[in-house]
């Protein structure tokens, strides 16, 4: 899978689909978001990703700590850092959104918060991994921190937010502007956007891990 | 007399009645229908087609440089 060409073509393919669908497909006129609604295949996409990115790297910890090798470690650490990627990409768009629809960049929205502080949390993982110089501990640590970044993204990103009024779709009272999801939105969004960015950022990860593989193969042979 | 009275005050109420329903429907929810009228959003879409393509290009490019690397140290 690693090396194979198809998926690539594949999420060309998605990704041109969701451009052009995404910018000519029909959108329901919702007051206050008008065509910004758009920004749903890019913007909520990039969080989709980032849960699938975050979610193979905290497998591969578990499978680390179950077996210690250290191709997983690379796994793991390359999952993270494309998942940090997609989350920062998500808080930053978000926050474009929001200025022109919520009519501030930053309304402290417990969603925002919560993102933030999920982001936060993966943002020490990488600082707390490069704090160590021994390589089996900060592999070993890594990944516990690891588990508990991603458990620590369920009640900051999924829960919490839901639990009180949020700007955001999903809280108390809520927002109307997702009450009714359309359809027609739907194909772009899970037919295209959320599969075609999901595999862009497989890819750049799969580089990453390949280039790794082979700078630890040259250290080898030295 | 007092007929006429009601049919007009009826026919009032009727009018008042249209013109609200008008307040909440003919003004429309403004999108972008202009900007696709006049055919320019598929400037906006080619542009991000352009740095799509430019990106894959560069991923491309990054892989096939790999893929090199990884023969080289077969």
């Amino acid at each position: 899978m690693l090396r194979q060409t198809w998926w690539k073509i594949l999420c060309v393919l998605l990704l041109a689909y969701t451009v052009i669908g995404g910018f000519l497909g029909p959108v329901p006129a919702k007051p206050i978001v008008n065509e910004t609604i758009r920004n749903l295949y890019f913007h909520v996409a990039m969080w989709f990703s980032m849960m699938v990115f975050l979610t193979v790297s905290a497998v591969y910890a578990i499978r680390y700590l179950r077996r210690p090798n250290h191709v997983d470690d690379i796994y793991s650490l390359e999952y993270a850092k494309a998942g940090i990627v997609f989350g920062t990409l998500g808080l930053i768009t978000g926050s474009e959104w929001a200025g022109f629809t919520w009519g501030a960049f930053w309304s402290n929205d417990p969603k925002q918060l919560g993102a933030m502080i999920a982001m936060l949390i993966y943002y020490a993982y990488l600082v707390f991994r490069n704090g160590m110089p021994d390589i089996d501990k900060r592999a070993r640590l890594g990944a516990v921190y690891n588990i508990f970044a991603f458990a620590m993204l369920f009640p900051t990103l999924w829960i919490l937010p839901r639990l009180v009024e949020s700007l955001h779709p999903g809280g108390l009272g809520g927002n109307p502007a997702f009450k009714d999801s359309d359809p027609r939105m739907a194909a772009v969004f899970w037919g295209g956007a959320v599969p075609g960015w999901c595999l862009l950022g497989v890819w750049i990860t799969t580089l990453r891990i390949r280039l790794k593989l082979l700078a630890e193969k040259k250290l080898s042979n030295i | 007399m007092y007929k006429k009275f009601w049919v007009l005050l009826l026919s009032c109420w009727m009018l008042t009645l249209s013109a609200m329903a008008q307040n909440d429907t003919t003004r429309p929810v403004e999108m972008a229908d202009g900007l696709r009228a006049n055919g320019k959003i598929y400037v906006v879409v080619m542009v991000l087609v352009t740095i799509l393509a430019g990106l894959i290009f560069y991923v491309v490019r990054l892989d096939r440089k790999i893929s090199r690397l990884e023969k080289e140290n077969k």
